[in-house]
């Protein structure tokens, strides 16, 4: 360790080395020099760029803007939305920022759970963050990071969302975010061509979607596909057939219990509701249509897993509605289409079909004027609906217009959440200590997938919570 | 996305030179090493080697459906190529997908980057092997222990530090960063810096000491002070060894995802590069097939410096860390 120079010892190659490369060294430092005149190329457009022209904030475009117009100021908003869908969102609120002069950065990461929690810590907390889980949220919310929503948006939220929806942002009596996308995770995607073809019928019970699974075996069409596999996440599509069953199965208030660990993980009824889920996807004369056997499901990508649906490989497959986006482009999604889907049917007349979903919350870390303006701005159904206008995309809002939601699954799912009678449920690994809902449950299932027993695996998931 | 920044240092092994072991030795390895089995070994690894890489190519061309559903060695059976996946990740499909600001925004926290380390390293180096000064030894273990500290453990500490400031009691003795148009990129560059002295340091020390004391003495006789002798002397003689530590912190920043995100963050005046591959497979990974093509357009850059100044790489990264 010494760090003495040891000059006398110096092989002579060595030494060749270093003078042999200091006759060149004006190429060498051309070559490292190379980057440095791209940079001063780049610097005009370092230099500044400013965002379009604002509109005239007394047109009556910008009517509906009026009460936020004084006000002006810039937001950075963090969420996990990105690429195509983020620049929807950008344009969704243009007009409102055009009009009010409020400026929204919106910034996207697929790594926001990790990092939303480095930037709060760190003192570099966005003022808004659209959050994935509510579980995610509250943490912020215990911490005290995350403020309460403002009155006006507070008041806009109670308007037009459920009680099941807000009951999940509600800590102490206060709301601490406003509802943003939701999806439906319970719908079941199937080739209407197919059905036809086949004189197959969308099933309205449970029991009937069984016989139409043994009919489609008896016609050598592997019934069932499925796939779990999504890098670190992988499991959570076997969590989300748990989780419809038991909701399905025993009605929400066995799965609320479950949820918030109030019954056992391993419950005599929660292992029930597992053993339903067994007879479909550890079912082999049911799985894995164009995949393989049962143990594919492992490690088929849940994002290839349904594709076969719509070679004719095989029947069905349960996935949220943002399944949509995967089918390939020309792929034609409507009722008598290509592809469509239907709400996984009841298991018992009484519960009927609730439905486990999903979506995102906005929430606030600072309480400027313009950042209470872009709250209250996305509690509106106006802004929903501009969103929504654009695609891919659908709030439970209870005003929302959904004639505006172009994609027929969209629409499907929008219905179902709007639907007064019907009970929604929050993804319920979601809400349980993370360590749960996102590790042991996730690899409990993966390990069920793979040939473990059905009540150590449940056995395996309490003992760890 | 971040290299283990020790790896070079401990992958030039102090393999012994042949020479020491004798020349018959040195002969036998060579032949061994030259005929027809080394040869084939040599090629069989290589083309394992290559295989994925081959294979990510071939799937870059090919059309969503197709990389989808089936590997790339059904290719030769069903030949079907297309460009959609490059103009994806080039042009975009969304209006900031202009791939161009991301390889701006690289070189700008790329290139200031590397000058720093490689200036700061050299002359802290220089100051270690060719300066007296009391705790010198201490200073430079120290400096090498550094490099045992996960930067993950500081991501925290730092970003407070540049959000917040640093305040004794009430009195500043920093205030909060935060500086407009392209100095917004001071956080990741300072960040960036100190992530890479440590190494930086430890490789310029072994090469920048192992120079011949003789001249060093004889300019310092000659009058010239430690400037003279760093600028005029040291840094001529250690141009492979700057050239190889600038190619190599160049390349580390370049593909560096984790420090940009927390540091620069995703918006468009400052996001580099890698930032902006992250986040092109969708919201949910729908679009994957968009990464074969994001990887072949990032590797870009990297395999045009590394190719134009292998030679200075390899050399100068021995040199700097085998002992003489």
């Amino acid at each position: 360790m010494a760090p003495s120079p040891t000059p006398t010892t110096t092989s002579p190659s060595a030494r060749r080395a270093p003078l042999a490369a200091a006759r060149r060294p004006a190429r060498a430092a051309g070559a490292a020099l190379l980057p440095l005149v791209l940079l001063a190329s780049g610097c005009g457009y370092l230099a500044g760029e400013t965002g379009g022209g604002g509109a005239d904030p007394g047109s009556a475009a910008c009517e509906p803007y009026a009460q936020w117009q004084d006000i002006g100021g810039s937001v950075e908003m963090y969420g996990p939305i990105r690429d195509d869908e983020a620049e929807r969102l950008r344009q969704a609120w243009q007009e409102f920022s055009d009009c009010t002069g409020i400026a929204i950065d919106y910034e996207g990461s697929g790594e926001f759970e990790a990092q939303i929690q480095v930037k709060v810590d760190g003192g570099n907390a966005p003022d808004i963050a659209i959050f994935p889980q509510p579980g995610l949220l509250a943490r912020f919310v215990e911490s005290g990071d995350a403020l309460p929503l403002p009155d006006g948006a507070a008041d806009l939220a109670r308007e037009g969302w459920t009680e099941d929806w807000l009951s999940y942002v509600e800590h102490d009596g206060e709301l601490y975010a406003t509802p943003q996308a939701s999806n439906v995770k319970s719908l079941v995607w199937y080739s209407p061509t197919v059905f036809e073809e086949n004189g197959y019928e969308v099933p309205r019970t449970w029991d009937a979607m069984i016989d139409l699974s043994d009919t489609m075996a008896g016609d050598g069409l592997k019934p069932w596909c499925a796939g779990i596999e999504s890098g670190e996440a992988t499991g959570w599509p076997a969590t989300d057939w748990l989780e419809n069953a038991v909701l399905r199965e025993h009605g929400p208030d066995v799965y609320d219990q479950w949820v918030e660990h109030e019954i056992p993980f391993d419950d005599p009824k929660i292992v029930e509701s597992l053993e339903r889920v067994d007879g479909i996807l550890r079912n082999p004369d049911y799985v894995n249509g164009g995949h393989g056997g049962v143990k594919s499901i492992a490690t088929t990508s849940q994002q290839d897993a349904g594709l076969p649906v719509n070679e004719g490989e095989c029947g069905m497959y349960m996935m949220g509605s943002f399944y949509a986006a995967n089918w390939p482009e020309d792929t034609d999604i409507s009722e008598g289409g290509d592809i469509y889907a239907f709400n996984l049917p009841a298991i018992d007349e009484e519960v009927g079909t609730p439905i486990v979903g999903g979506g995102e919350f906005a929430a606030a870390f600072t309480d400027r004027p313009e950042v209470v303006a872009v709250q209250e701005y996305l509690a509106t159904v106006g802004f929903a609906d501009s969103r929504a206008s654009l695609g891919r995309w659908f709030s439970a809002h209870r005003d929302a217009d959904l004639e505006l939601l172009e994609n027929p699954i969209d629409r499907l799912s929008a219905e179902l959440l709007r639907d007064p009678d019907v009970v929604f449920r929050w993804d319920g690994g979601d809400n349980m200590p993370a360590a749960v809902g996102s590790g042991t449950f996730w690899r409990g299932m993966t390990d069920w997938i793979n040939g473990k027993g059905t009540e150590e695996t449940l056995t395996y998931i309490e003992d760890s919570w | 996305m971040t290299p283990n920044r020790t790896d070079p240092g401990g992958r030039a092994p102090d393999r012994s030179s042949p020479d020491r072991r004798g020349p018959a030795q040195a002969a036998r390895v060579r032949a061994r090493l030259s005929g027809a089995a080394g040869s084939a070994a040599a090629i069989a690894i290589a083309v394992l080697w290559t295989l994925p890489t081959a294979g990510l190519l071939i799937s870059s061309f090919r059309p969503e459906e197709q990389i989808k559903t089936t590997g790339w060695w059904t290719v030769p059976f069903d030949p079907e190529f297309t460009l959609r996946n490059y103009a994806d990740v080039l042009f975009g499909s969304s209006s900031d997908g202009r791939l161009a600001s991301y390889f701006i925004n690289s070189f700008t926290i790329a290139v200031p980057t590397m000058v720093f380390v490689v200036l700061l390293a050299a002359m802290a180096a220089y100051a270690l092997a060719w300066m007296r000064f009391p705790g010198r030894d201490w200073l430079f273990i120290g400096v090498f222990a550094l490099q045992i500290v996960p930067l993950q453990m500081s991501l925290v500490p730092l970003l407070r530090l540049f959000s917040d400031g640093v305040a004794i009691g009430t009195a500043t003795v920093l205030p909060p960063l935060d500086l407009p148009g392209a100095f917004q990129f001071t956080n990741v560059w300072i960040a960036h810096t100190m992530f890479g002295l440590p190494l930086g340091i430890f490789l310029m020390h072994n090469f920048i000491s192992r120079l011949p004391s003789s001249i060093i003495e004889a300019a310092r006789a000659d009058g010239a002070g430690h400037g003279t002798v760093f600028r005029r002397i040291v840094l001529p003689l250690t141009v492979p060894a700057l050239v190889s530590l600038a190619i190599f912190q160049f390349l580390w920043v370049w593909n560096d995802l984790l420090v940009a995100l927390i540091f620069a963050g995703g918006s468009i005046e400052v996001a580099p590069l890698t930032v902006r591959l992250a986040e092109l497979a969708g919201t949910r990974g729908n679009e994957w097939q968009r990464l074969t093509a994001g990887a072949f357009v990032s590797m870009v850059v990297p395999l045009l410096v590394f190719f134009s100044l292998q030679r200075y790489f390899a050399r100068g990264l021995l040199a700097g860390s085998m002992k003489g």
